[in-house]
Formats: C-alpha cells, sequence, structure tokens
C-alpha cells in the first residue's frame, strides 16, 4: 500500500495542486489593486504627409508622450505593453486604429515617463481620407502578468486633426 | 529492490477479473481527458483552447515553452490583443500582437496586421506571399491566460520522444500494477 511509488504520485499531485493554487491566487489578487493611470499626447509636428504612389495617404509625425503607469504595477506583474494607436473612421472603414508607437515596460519605476518619439510604424490609411482628418489618439496597455489572466485598458484622447494639404 | 521485486510480484499475480478492472480504469482516465479538452474547446470557442510558446518573437511577455489560454468569442478583434492565427500553408499558428484594424463599414469584415513584440518588422514577411492582411478566419483565439514553463514538458516530449515512451510507459505500469 504505502510504496514508494504512491507516496511519490501523492506528493507529486499534491505539489501541483498547490501551485495551481498559488497561481490562481496571485492572478486573482490583481482585482484589489488601486489603479489610476494618467497620460498625455500631443503632436509635435507633422514630417511628412503626401499620397503613396499606389493611392494611399502617409503620415509621419512626432509625439510626445507622457504617462503614469505605475498604478497599474502589482506583484503579479511582470510587464507592461504600452501603445498609442490613431483611431478613426472611414467611409469604407468604420474603425481604423493604427499602432504607432509601442514599448515594454519592465519595472515599476520606467512606468513614468516622457518622450518624444516620431511614428514607428508607419500610418497608412486604407485610401485618401487622411486629409483634414479627425483623429483619437489612445494609449492602451496590457498588463502581462507573471502567471494567470491578462487585462487591458486604454485612455482615449479624442480631438486631434490632420492638415487639410498634403505637404 | 523492495519496490521493484514488489511490482514484479503484483504483475505475476495478475488475474482476468482484475486485467479488466484495471483497462477500464485505465480508460477511464483516458476519456476523463479526452472530455476535459472537448469540454474546454465548447467553453472557450476554440480549436485549440491551450498553446504552447514555441518561438522567442513575444519576449520577455512571452518565452518559449510558456503556455497560453485562448478564447474565441465573437467580440470584434481590437488592436493590442495578443491572437493566434494560422497562416495558408503554414502547419503551425503563430501567436503575435495585433498592431493595426481596419474594420469595414458594413460587412464587419476586417483586415489585421500583427507583429511579435520582439520583431523588429511586422508580419507581413510571415503571411502567404503577396498576402498584406489577416483576416478573421485565420485567427484561432486570442491569449486570455498565461503560465510559465508547464509547456516544456510538450516540448520535451516532442523533441525527445524517448522522455515520452519512458513516461507513458511508467504511467502504464502503474496502472497495472495499482491494487485499488
Amino acid at each position: 500500500m504505502h510504496t514508494f511509488g504512491y507516496r511519490a504520485n501523492a506528493l507529486l499531485t499534491f505539489a501541483i495542486t498547490a501551485l495551481a493554487f498559488i497561481c490562481a491566487i496571485a492572478s486573482f489578487s490583481d482585482k484589489f489593486s488601486n489603479q489610476n493611470p494618467s497620460a498625455e499626447i500631443q503632436i509635435l509636428n507633422i514630417n511628412r504627409f503626401k499620397k503613396q504612389s499606389h493611392g494611399n495617404d502617409e503620415v509621419s509625425l512626432t509625439l510626445d508622450i507622457s504617462a503614469d503607469l505605475q498604478s497599474l504595477f502589482t506583484w503579479n506583474t511582470k510587464q507592461l505593453f504600452v501603445f498609442v494607436a490613431a483611431e478613426y473612421e472611414t467611409p469604407k472603414n468604420s474603425l481604423n486604429q493604427v499602432s504607432l508607437w509601442d514599448a515594454i515596460i519592465p519595472d515599476k519605476e520606467l512606468a513614468k515617463f516622457r518622450i518624444q518619439v516620431s511614428n514607428k510604424y508607419r500610418f497608412i490609411d486604407q485610401g485618401q481620407n487622411l486629409r483634414g482628418k479627425e483623429f483619437n489618439l489612445t494609449l492602451h496597455w496590457h498588463v502581462m502578468p507573471k502567471t494567470g489572466k491578462m487585462f487591458a485598458d486604454k485612455i482615449v484622447m479624442p480631438g486631434y486633426s490632420l492638415p487639410d494639404a498634403y505637404r | 529492490m523492495g519496490w521493484i521485486g514488489e511490482t514484479v510480484d503484483s504483475i505475476k499475480s495478475i488475474q482476468i477479473r482484475q486485467l479488466f478492472t484495471q483497462a477500464i480504469s485505465l480508460g477511464m482516465i483516458v476519456t476523463s481527458a479526452l472530455i476535459i479538452w472537448k469540454a474546454l474547446m465548447c467553453v472557450t470557442g476554440s480549436e485549440s483552447p491551450v498553446v504552447v510558446v514555441l518561438s522567442g518573437s513575444m519576449e520577455p511577455g512571452f518565452k518559449r515553452g510558456d503556455i497560453l489560454f485562448l478564447h474565441m468569442s465573437k467580440d470584434p478583434i481590437r488592436a493590442g490583443e495578443i491572437v493566434v492565427f494560422n497562416v495558408d500553408g503554414r502547419d503551425i499558428p503563430i501567436v503575435h500582437r495585433v498592431i493595426k484594424v481596419h474594420e469595414r463599414e458594413n460587412t464587419g469584415e476586417v483586415d489585421v496586421l500583427t507583429k511579435g513584440d520582439n520583431n523588429y518588422g511586422d508580419d507581413r514577411l510571415l503571411y502567404a506571399e503577396g498576402q498584406l492582411w489577416l483576416n478573421r478566419h485565420h485567427i484561432m483565439g486570442r491569449a486570455v491566460g498565461f503560465l510559465p514553463y508547464v509547456g516544456w514538458v510538450t516540448i520535451i516530449m516532442t523533441e525527445k520522444p524517448i522522455i515520452k515512451y519512458i513516461l507513458i510507459g511508467a504511467l502504464g505500469l502503474l496502472v497495472i500494477t495499482s491494487k485499488d
């Protein structure tokens, strides 16, 4: 009855169950953290604004992004993935989301930052709808946990617009 | 020596009735595993509810050997979500993040562009030749949960099949020799 095999099996089963339970609790504890992130984005410059040779509008711009996301970090947070996306409507598409810049924040100390960058990914429309276009800039974040459930949220900043003519 | 001796003894003492009970209990284990997997498929709506990360393209978020829980709901796909997708002509699904979304006004059909967090450029090089966007039908699910290291078990077993056979053999022996 109490052979080596049985004992090893019981020990392993118990260890795995306990570990799974601890992981579940760690993930659940994320729900109780107080979160009050803030962000501000300004468009410093439109570097380039033209129609590509195959017909789609393309913009290059410089952004000034400042954000305080320190409150998103808990003891179960491995890293934060942050990105800024331009979001707008066109006659053809009910939603366009174009990621302009992103970053991985591995540490709470780095989660309060200010950065001036030009767009990391190309801002290209599906068509020629960008002249005079009003759009939102949205700061999204994805909290990647050490274990368990991932979650995400965003701050939407409306009221940006592009110039009326190519330059 | 004692343990091995007992094992050999108990194999010798197997009777036909006991053999049947053990075959049935083995069957129960296999079928209940199958039931759990199929139930997960129903609940998550994804044809593979759990995937193992095989490449480092999402580091440091997901490392090789981590496992991801997938969910496939009717919710529209949005930028920032981590999706698992199949590219035509490739067997192995890829786990990457959505960076661009263009959703049609009437049909709700989407054009999606993905990128691995750790990759320099977007995924157009991974897509089928001439393919610029992923559509809804390419996407198998989105990642909702994460568990580190557990996937190493399957990676080791696929890369070193001998370990798989040893493990299956040991489990089989354990079932055969158990008396309850």
